[in-house]
């Protein structure tokens, strides 16, 4: 598997183009030996319980469609052979028996029946969503996902966003793909081997599906509802996935990384995000210098903004406007900020003050006023953002 | 037996010498007619290119999907490509080629002069060039034609949706509007107008599975005119059916849907079971097997398709209960369907079968719809429909039912018929290459998608993970196969109505039927007086 893979990233980019026909003809000739394209041909049997489940119901499943297959098809072909015209046959003009049909109504009920049983036993399984040790809410945004680790009383401990980490560049072909190419991330979400994770899962925006091959689940994150899953992996590892309802324009472009860690560091790992998401709270009431302010503020827009408004600033009119040289970004800050804020109902601009934080909001307004052409004259802190919230400042 | 035929065919012919009726000249003919020949014809060019058009929707996207990276189009202009080629298939090729087919065929097969409501059948044609007008107009507007998908889930088709949205919904309610009054006219047609001695159950398979989808038609329609003006109050009127936000629920615009869905599937199918039953015994040159258990069997898939909508739901979070029926419901309608493949393979058992090309598509149709049938069965299952469910193994299950299904039979049947149509034969040897080129090519293109849906590929995605490229390559490939195959059979086509040779009036020598008891080609105007049903004719 991993040679394979090796072997496609070595030959992405534009040597690919010369050599289709020989990948065609390669591929043809591994269909048919067989041996090393077995485990792409098939479903994952994955690394939980139910994965290994779902597995063995799909192949039960298939091999009973095989032997069906077999018999139907066995029949037909026989038929061709042997009942031609040109063999000089006669036509039988028998065309009816209600005992033959009632058999081949009967049996397959019997075979559905076998087949139910096992398949409901599963469901039951996987809908047994209690008794986890930890829970985290997984939020589907235009084009994200959202990571909530919670306390037992559902409080935020701390959370944070996870993008698309493929570089622009090998998406529209100008430098070679690496080996998870549209499968990374910058944040992956991290969870402890062994024990039982609950996750909550629902959208922003529009619908959503937060899917993990590997560990056998799947389903819609829908805005204003809370759908349950749950999963114990016992080997630590990192897994992909990725979103699997279209949501629009960049529905092929929110992947989905678990790390599993091992219990011990994922308990270091956790106890240094508390201590972050602390410091961070601490942050909200400094005073920030123009140049850190712009540092942070490029790395938020490129991750929240470019999607739509474009790492140059210039969007794409008229479905998403341009900010350099804009009326908004040139204007009032607080009319900017309650802007980014709020987001504007009914568009793809959405509200980010559900998503970031004073100290983000205040880096990128502030960014998006002095990037590319833009020169507002003032500078934005954190507390202009609280004071705005607040009520303060109409 | 022979002399009843003749007697039947004298009737007729010496009726037709009284009757020279001549079709009006130029595009008022077209316009203006209310003949069911003429409007079946309609019907069946306008889906052609309807077939062509979102034929060309599959080919930008399968080029775009050739291999990983964006190359020649933007995430945001390939979801339109997908939403328009799902919306014109559906809508604009299969089923208007269906009921094109019901208007050719059903008076003819019943022994009626016309259809039932000859007005309304023009009105219900000429609607439907406007409505896909309108639908494609959308994408040279500013905003993009619709992008969410043919299914169209809110909240991405209603607060997140193009301004072209509205547009959209009307073209809905146009083809809506257009199926419910054809299928009112088939209903009426068939109900009140056979010929005397043509009962209900002596009817052919093809009239008794439009008959049924007819209701069904006319059951469902009306729940997406519902749906669809939900959304347009969602858009322009403030309501808040499908906003959580507002009191509403995403999740009910997706049960409506499918409420609606399911049953539109089986709309796009059973006329094609009709086709194929008619097909099937002509070339064996042996009587349908089983022809009351088809009858129940249709009738019992159209049933069922009512109470199976929410396995297209598996994922989105229903309770257990609910889990557990839908997924007992769905394996049952493998029973009925299982019955028909028996039926058919039964039919050929023992029979003395020629291999003409209407033959070699039915054919194919058992065969590769039954491997469509396979992956449904598959999909029933819930749990493993959690690893299945928005992959491409979806795109692979549902294009083997509606291509290799719906389509061949469509194909099939233009092959059979076409000599009825027109009086001339189509070139054979043409025809077989239009066969195995599509076999070969529709199987190219769809068989690696049951591999890259296991894989893990996501449908409705313009770039994809590498380990996915060469299933992907191979089913593009497969696509342009396909695609440019389609041109052949408008060339056997023309070539055939231009200069084939003159068919007989029975044209193949195992077919029964009141159609083949009439004149190649078939007159402008049939059974002005009801044809005697004899024996060999009709199931008896």
């Amino acid at each position: 598997m991993k040679a394979r893979r090796a072997r496609i990233a070595a030959k992405t980019g534009v040597k690919v183009k010369k050599n289709w026909l020989g990948r065609c003809i390669g591929l043809t000739a591994a269909l048919l030996a067989g041996n090393a394209w077995a485990d792409s041909l098939n479903m994952t049997s994955g690394v939980t319980g139910i994965s290994n489940t779902i597995y063995e119901l799909h192949m039960l499943i298939f091999w009973i469609c095989v032997v069906i297959g077999v018999v139907v098809f066995g029949a037909i072909f026989w038929s061709l052979l042997r009942h031609r015209k040109s063999r000089g046959v006669e036509p039988a003009q028998f065309h009816e028996s209600t005992s033959v049909e009632i058999a081949w109504t009967m049996i397959p009920t019997l075979i559905l029946i076998a087949m139910a049983w096992p398949a409901s036993q599963a469901l039951i399984e996987m809908y047994d969503t209690g008794g986890e040790d930890m829970t985290v809410e997984v939020r589907g945004y235009q084009w994200k996902w959202q990571y909530k680790y919670l306390d037992a009383d559902y409080n935020e401990t701390f959370g944070f966003f996870s993008n698309l980490a493929t570089p622009t560049d090998e998406i529209h072909n100008r430098s070679v793909k690496g080996e998870n190419y549209l499968l990374e991330v910058d944040n992956p979400l991290r969870i402890p081997a062994n024990r039982k994770v609950r996750f909550l899962i629902t959208a922003e925006d529009v619908i959503h599906a937060w899917w993990v091959p590997d560990f056998g689940i799947k389903r819609d994150a829908v805005p204003g509802m809370l759908n349950e899953l749950w999963t114990i992996v016992d080997q630590p590892g990192i897994y992909r996935g990725q979103c699997t309802e279209l949501c629009g324009k960049d529905h092929g472009f929110m992947p989905i990384v678990v790390e599993v860690l091992p219990e011990k560091e994922y308990d270091t790992w956790y106890g240094e995000q508390v201590r972050q998401a602390q410091a961070r709270k601490e942050a909200l009431s400094k005073t920030f210098t123009a140049d850190e302010l712009m540092a942070e503020g490029e790395q938020v827009y490129n991750t929240f903004c470019a999607t739509c408004h474009m790492p140059n600033g210039k969007g794409v009119p008229p479905v998403f406007p341009a900010l350099d040289g804009s009326a908004i970004t040139m204007g009032d800050r607080y009319a900017h900020i309650r802007l980014v804020y709020e987001g504007v109902p009914g568009t793809s601009m959405q509200a980010f003050g559900n998503q970031l934080d004073a100290v983000a909001l205040a880096a990128v307004v502030h960014y998006e006023r002095h990037a590319w052409g833009n020169d507002a004259a003032d500078v934005v802190q954190p507390r202009d953002v609280i004071n705005l919230i607040a009520g303060e400042v109409k | 037996m022979s002399d009843i035929i003749l007697a039947g065919q004298d009737l007729d012919h010496d009726h037709d010498a009284h009757h020279e009726v001549v079709p009006d000249r130029g595009i008022a003919r077209w316009l203006l007619t209310t003949n069911h020949k003429d409007i079946g014809t309609l019907y069946l060019w306008f889906s052609f290119i309807m077939l062509l058009i979102g034929g060309t929707m599959a080919l930008v996207i399968r080029t775009e999907l050739f291999e990983p990276g964006l190359q020649f189009i933007e995430p945001a202009f390939f979801n339109q490509m997908t939403t328009n080629h799902g919306l014109i298939m559906v809508f604009g090729a299969i089923m208007p080629a269906f009921v094109g087919l019901a208007n050719w065929l059903v008076p003819m097969m019943v022994g009626a002069p016309d259809m039932a409501l000859p007005r309304m059948n023009n009105l219900s044609f000429w609607i439907l060039p406007l409505a896909f007008g309108l639908l494609i107009s959308t994408l040279f507007m500013e905003g993009g034609g619709p992008n969410f998908g043919w299914t169209f889930y809110a909240p991405l088709s209603t607060t997140y949706a193009p301004d072209t949205v509205t547009y959209f919904i009307l073209g809905i309610h146009m083809m809506g509007a257009s199926s419910i009054m054809g299928s009112i006219n088939i209903i009426a047609t068939i109900l009140n107008m056979r010929a005397p001695g043509m009962t209900l159950m002596k009817m052919p398979l093809f009239v008794w599975t439009w008959l049924i989808t007819a209701y069904l038609l006319l059951a469902v329609m009306p729940v997406l005119a519902g749906l669809v003006t939900m959304m347009l109050f969602d858009i322009h009127f403030g309501t808040s059916f499908f906003n959580a936000a507002g009191g509403g629920d995403p999740v009910m615009f997706q049960h409506i849907f499918w409420f609606f869905g399911h049953p539109e599937v089986y709309i796009m199918i059973l006329p094609a079971f009709g086709i194929i039953s008619q097909i099937i015994p002509t070339f064996a040159r042996k009587p349908l097997f089983g022809y009351d258990s088809m009858v129940y069997a249709t009738a019992s898939i159209a049933f069922l398709s009512f109470t199976v909508w929410a396995h297209h739901m598996f994922t989105v979070g229903m309770p257990l209960a609910g889990q557990l029926f839908f997924m007992y419901a769905t394996l049952l309608i493998a029973v009925p369907t299982g019955v028909k493949v028996f039926n058919w393979v039964s039919t050929m058992w023992r029979g003395a079968m020629t291999f003409e090309t209407p033959m070699l598509f039915a054919i194919a149709f058992v065969v590769l719809f039954t491997i469509g049938g396979f992956s449904g069965l598959m999909l029933a299952i819930a749990p493993a429909d959690y690893q299945y469910h928005d992959t491409y193994f979806v795109v692979a299950h549902f294009h083997y039912v509606l291509v290799p299904g719906s389509l061949f039979s469509i194909l099939a049947a233009v092959y059979y018929w076409l000599p009825k149509w027109c009086g001339r034969m189509y070139d054979e040897s043409l025809g077989k290459l239009h066969f195995w080129l599509s076999f070969v090519g529709v199987n190219v293109t769809f068989f690696p998608q049951h591999f890259s849906g296991l894989a893990g590929m996501p449908r409705r995605i313009p770039d994809y993970a590498l380990q996915f490229a060469d299933f992907n390559m191979v089913s593009s490939i497969g696509a342009y196969v396909f695609g440019f195959s389609q041109l052949l059979f408008l060339y056997v086509v023309i070539k055939a109505i231009k200069s084939g040779e003159p068919a007989t009036d029975r044209v193949w020598e195992g077919a029964h039927g009141l159609e083949w008891t009439l004149p190649s080609p078939a007159p402008y105007h049939t059974f002005t007086h009801p044809p005697r049903v004899t024996e060999i004719e009709a199931h008896s």
